[in-house]
């Protein structure tokens, strides 16, 4: 690997795929802005837990519903936790659900297209209809349905990798059709006929020129993924579907707001988590977009 | 060019299936290719000339194996190649190249030249990993007329005649005898084509390659070919050395397609009207000859019977029921 940079550095003007897109995203303000947004938001959602002098098992039941003051900045909840510690250890698990659903779909998605569209007549027309039937699945009804049979069975630690697992379940065959689709269509491109030609094994085919190609799709909707999947996530719990108290995330700090008199005169309760959903999931769709611009595969060539 | 005979290609047939639109419809085909036969010899360029849609890049692919052909026989090194695994076949792979039309769609985005050359001389043991490899890329590269300081950049950094340069030298990485040329100059501008048509004839005189040089452009193909095989609905229809041909067309096709050469000069009238229509449709063949329905001396045999391959001159064969008579 040394070896390889050093001769890179020979010809400065050697610019992969990989250091155009970069080059074209650094440019690009408002994702650089998106992208500083969410990184301190993720760096915020680790250290400020660690730093705060609360707990999360910690509670005291007569510092109840009090506004912010010096000690709790952003006040407390009905059970007098603290609610800055609060909406940013929700923020770990909010962020950590996303990241592991769009893993999750990644995963699985990128295996089933890449395997569908590299093999293509029959193992593809399998794949793709068990894609589609998973597509059109009822997901509402269904976690309804999932959430009330397995409350009892399911403890809240648990509850949250249900839902993370039910989250990729339902997403991954749309990133699946997207790799099927862009595998059938360079399949077709001269490149991969010369590695016919030249002799290559599948492998290299496979990982070497049809994956790398495809990548820059991967990770653009990886990165939408994992915005939808924090707001499916909140919506659910919000709905008290989802992840239950007392482990925390940002949907069901929110759900507070569903008794009328948290939502008039106790504002402390539901303004953060809701600010920060709305900058996460905004800072993350500015990011994948600005990813997409940078990949632009048209102007790569 | 000597008299050894290098490939032999037997009734070579492709047929592509179409996609049925309906349930209970009966497969159809495109019949690109038709049981061709003809021979290559050791350092020759064979033309293969023909318009879009004749089926003259499908032969090209077909015969060395990059689709499946649908029947025939392809025999080199006294094998018929068709019939061996893609195991039995990787050796041979490295002896049987192709150079493609599209310098963009042909060299991997994602990879740089060193990587794109490199690869395959790996695989086939051709370079050992490290100094060896990079000294080989660099010396196959310079050789296709591309300077090794850039070996580390990538397909976009360079110009349509460059890349044509970095598919050249990746086919040529692994010393192959034969190379299938798939209009290998039409993306490029005429300055660069010829440049491109002098490198491949100056390769071919050092390492003893033979081509098939596939192209619409009879100029191009008069520049650098021994021998020319025209092509007309997946059928070879004639076939001879080049001055035979342009000297003596027997086919009525030949003679249409030499008759539209544009002349630099704009007095003479041509004598031969240009051909009629378009090229049939290739799912459903017309029966009998296959160009009965665009000529001109068309009569009832032609309509009813397949013409032969019949051997006018020494190494002159034509497919036509009239040939010599018209």
């Amino acid at each position: 690997m040394a070896r390889r940079i050093l001769s890179k550095s020979k010809d400065s003007q050697a610019m992969g795929p990989w250091r155009v897109a970069w080059e074209r995203f650094r440019k690009n303000k408002i994702a650089i802005t998106g992208a500083i947004i969410f990184f301190t938001i993720v760096l915020l959602v680790i250290i400020v837990p660690i730093l705060s002098p609360y707990k999360l098992s910690e509670f005291e039941l007569s510092n109840k519903n009090l506004p912010p003051s010096s000690k709790h900045w952003l006040g407390t909840d009905e059970q007098g936790r603290d609610i800055l510690f609060r909406v940013f250890y929700g923020g770990r698990i909010s962020i950590m659900i996303g990241l592991v659903t769009a893993l999750i779909t990644v995963v699985i998605g990128a295996t089933v297209g890449a395997i569908a569209g590299f093999y293509g007549g029959r193992v593809d027309n399998i794949l793709m209809r068990f894609a589609e039937i998973v597509y059109s699945l009822p997901f509402m009804p269904i976690m309804i349905t999932l959430s009330f049979a397995l409350m009892w069975r399911v403890p809240s630690q648990q509850k949250l990798f249900m839902v993370m697992i039910i989250l990729a379940i339902i997403s991954w065959p749309g990133l699946a059709r997207l790799v099927r689709g862009q595998i059938l269509s360079l399949r077709e491109q001269d490149f991969m006929v010369a590695t016919t030609a030249l002799g290559l094994s599948t492998r290299s085919k496979i990982f070497k020129h049809l994956l790398p190609n495809t990548l820059s799709y991967i990770i653009v909707t990886a990165t939408l993924e994992m915005a939808s999947a924090i707001l499916t996530e909140a919506s659910l719990s919000f709905l008290g579907l989802g992840v239950i108290p007392p482990t925390p995330t940002w949907g069901n700090m929110i759900e507070r707001a569903r008794d009328i008199k948290v939502f008039s005169s106790m504002p402390w309760m539901w303004i953060p988590p809701g600010i920060l959903i709305i900058l996460t999931v905004v800072s993350i769709n500015l990011l994948g977009e600005g990813l997409r611009d940078a990949f632009d595969p048209k102007e790569i060539r | 060019m000597s008299d050894k005979v290098l490939i032999q290609v037997r009734n070579l047939t492709k047929h592509f299936p179409v996609k049925k639109t309906r349930l209970f419809e009966p497969r159809s085909y495109v019949r690109a290719v038709n049981g061709v036969s003809f021979d290559i010899y050791e350092g020759e360029t064979l033309g293969l000339v023909g318009e879009s849609g004749s089926g003259k890049s499908t032969l090209g692919r077909t015969m060395i194996k990059l689709y499946p052909a649908t029947a025939g026989e392809v025999i080199y090194k006294g094998k018929n190649i068709l019939e061996l695994s893609e195991k039995q076949m990787k050796p041979l792979r490295k002896e049987l190249q192709i150079i493609f039309q599209d310098p963009y769609s042909s060299l991997n985005p994602r990879l740089n030249v060193f990587s794109i050359i490199g690869e395959a001389m790996l695989e086939h043991k051709i370079a050992k990993k490290g100094k060896d490899l990079e000294d080989k890329v660099k010396e196959i590269m310079e050789i296709c007329g591309l300077s090794a300081y850039h070996m580390y950049r990538y397909p976009h950094q360079f110009s349509g005649g460059q890349r044509q340069r970095i598919g050249i030298a990746r086919a040529l990485a692994l010393n192959p005898k034969f190379v299938v040329c798939d209009e290998p100059v039409s993306a490029l501008d005429v300055s660069v084509q010829s440049q491109i048509l002098n490198l491949m004839m100056d390769l071919q005189d050092r390492f003893g390659l033979s081509y098939l040089f596939i192209s619409h452009d009879l100029s191009v193909v008069k520049h650098i070919s021994q021998r020319i095989g025209v092509m007309y609905l997946g059928t070879i229809v004639e076939m001879a050395s080049k001055e035979d041909l342009y000297k003596n067309p027997l086919h009525p096709y030949t003679k249409a397609l030499l008759a539209a050469i544009p002349k630099p000069d704009p007095n003479q009238k041509s004598d031969i009207s240009f051909i009629k229509g378009e090229i049939p449709s290739n799912v459903n063949l017309p029966k009998g000859c296959p160009y009965h329905t665009r000529c001109p001396y068309a009569k009832d045999i032609c309509r009813e019977k397949v013409p032969e391959n019949r051997e006018m001159e020494k190494g002159h064969t034509v497919a036509c029921h009239f040939a010599g008579e018209i």
